[in-house]
């Protein structure tokens, strides 16, 4: 039961994921939330780990999941889940390819879709910014917080490399050596 | 060499050195594809990107089981997408059976604490990238959606399968009518 349901969740997921991975946290959110599989931090983690291992953020997700609720088979079969609507619509696109690429409706469904994915990737932003900056909820003794401010200064400073192009292995490497030199010089 | 266990094995590598998604996955299988290979010719390549986007999934995958399927019909699909799937199905497979025992140690759990900060950097690039394409095409329409999208998913919960299908429609609805627009106007 737990793996069909696992199964069920990743097919949806892979079925309705457009534009890239970071589009996917919402999604995988909800889900996770709903199911029980990670908290919000560990999400938030994982999404670094993927960066910084070869994949696809989907499918790297979708085997981290399955290996956590239900072991190899687990893994396998979210990974299968994941990947089955890709694999299907693709087969038969490769069939109607030319159709396809002309075809005005899938232009026009394009056209809603690009922007709605911009608002879900902000919709990431947000969540991952709440499990960043306020962990505890807001308050006021926040801004008094050192470790606010150092992870805000932290933040900036990732933002402007990742900007410039720096890759996001060594953005993460760089931010890992200052979490572990502020985590213990403020004694969090 | 058998045509299937080549697909098997030049996605496999594909998959095991790509890191940071499906975009950084493109050149290097145009290389392996076009140029080592000659499965498929340059045209054919970007069209897969295209498609890609137009369809959901991840690009890694949507990618190895068109080119599969293009150089060996359904087996060479299965064996392309099986082979770009597997590195990272072992590499998380093995993370995440060490990974509960590292977040135990203090310096880990405090190192993450500074990957957070950074992965939302990354995810500020991302969105910034996507808005840029998004912003070419100046149609008020679209930002009306980018905001709808934002505040359904992000303060109202509204499930993502809802948004992306109503957000679809309403881009389907809003062509038709357009063109419609069009056609009276030169008429």
């Amino acid at each position: 039961m737990a793996l069909i349901k696992l199964f069920l969740a990743f097919l949806k997921i892979g079925a309705f994921t457009f534009g890239g991975g970071y589009a996917m946290i919402a999604m995988i959110q909800a889900e996770a939330e709903r199911q029980g599989w990670l908290t919000q931090e560990e999400l938030v983690d994982f999404v670094a780990l993927s960066e910084s291992t070869p994949g696809p953020l989907a499918v790297n997700m979708a085997t981290f999941v399955g290996m956590r609720t239900c072991g190899v088979l687990g893994a396998i079969i979210a990974t299968l889940g994941i990947v089955l609507p890709s694999f299907i619509i693709i087969l038969i696109i490769a069939k109607f390819f030319e159709k396809y690429k002309k075809s005005k409706a899938v232009g026009g469904i394009m056209s809603g879709l690009k922007p709605a994915v911009v608002g879900m990737i902000g919709a990431a932003f947000i969540t991952v910014a709440r499990t960043v900056f306020f962990p505890s909820g807001v308050s006021v003794s926040l801004f008094s917080s050192a470790s606010f401010w150092v992870f805000l200064g932290l933040f900036a400073v990732t933002a402007a490399f990742a900007f410039k192009k720096v890759h996001p292995i060594k953005i993460i490497l760089l931010s890992a050596v200052v979490g572990i030199g502020a985590g213990y010089g403020l004694g969090l | 060499m058998n045509k299937n266990l080549d697909l098997f094995l030049t996605f496999m590598k594909i998959g095991a050195f790509t890191f940071g998604g499906g975009y950084a996955m493109i050149p290097l299988i145009q290389k392996e594809v076009c140029e080592n290979k000659k499965w498929l010719n340059e045209k054919e390549i970007s069209d897969i990107v295209a498609i890609s986007e137009s369809t959901p999934g991840p690009i890694a995958i949507n990618a190895a089981t068109f080119v599969g399927y293009k150089t060996s019909g359904f087996l060479g699909a299965c064996m392309a997408t099986i082979g770009v799937v597997l590195p990272s199905f072992l590499i998380i497979s093995l993370i995440s059976m060490i990974l509960t025992q590292f977040q135990s140690i203090r310096a880990v759990r405090y190192a993450f604490m500074g990957i957070r900060a950074a992965v939302l950097a990354l995810i500020l690039k991302a969105l910034w990238m996507m808005f840029h394409q998004v912003k070419k095409k100046k149609q008020p329409f679209s930002y009306a959606i980018m905001g709808l999208s934002l505040v359904l998913t992000a303060f109202l919960k509204i499930d993502a399968v809802f948004v992306i299908i109503g957000c679809g429609l309403f881009g389907l609805i809003w062509s038709i009518f357009n063109r419609k627009e069009q056609s009276n106007g030169t008429d």
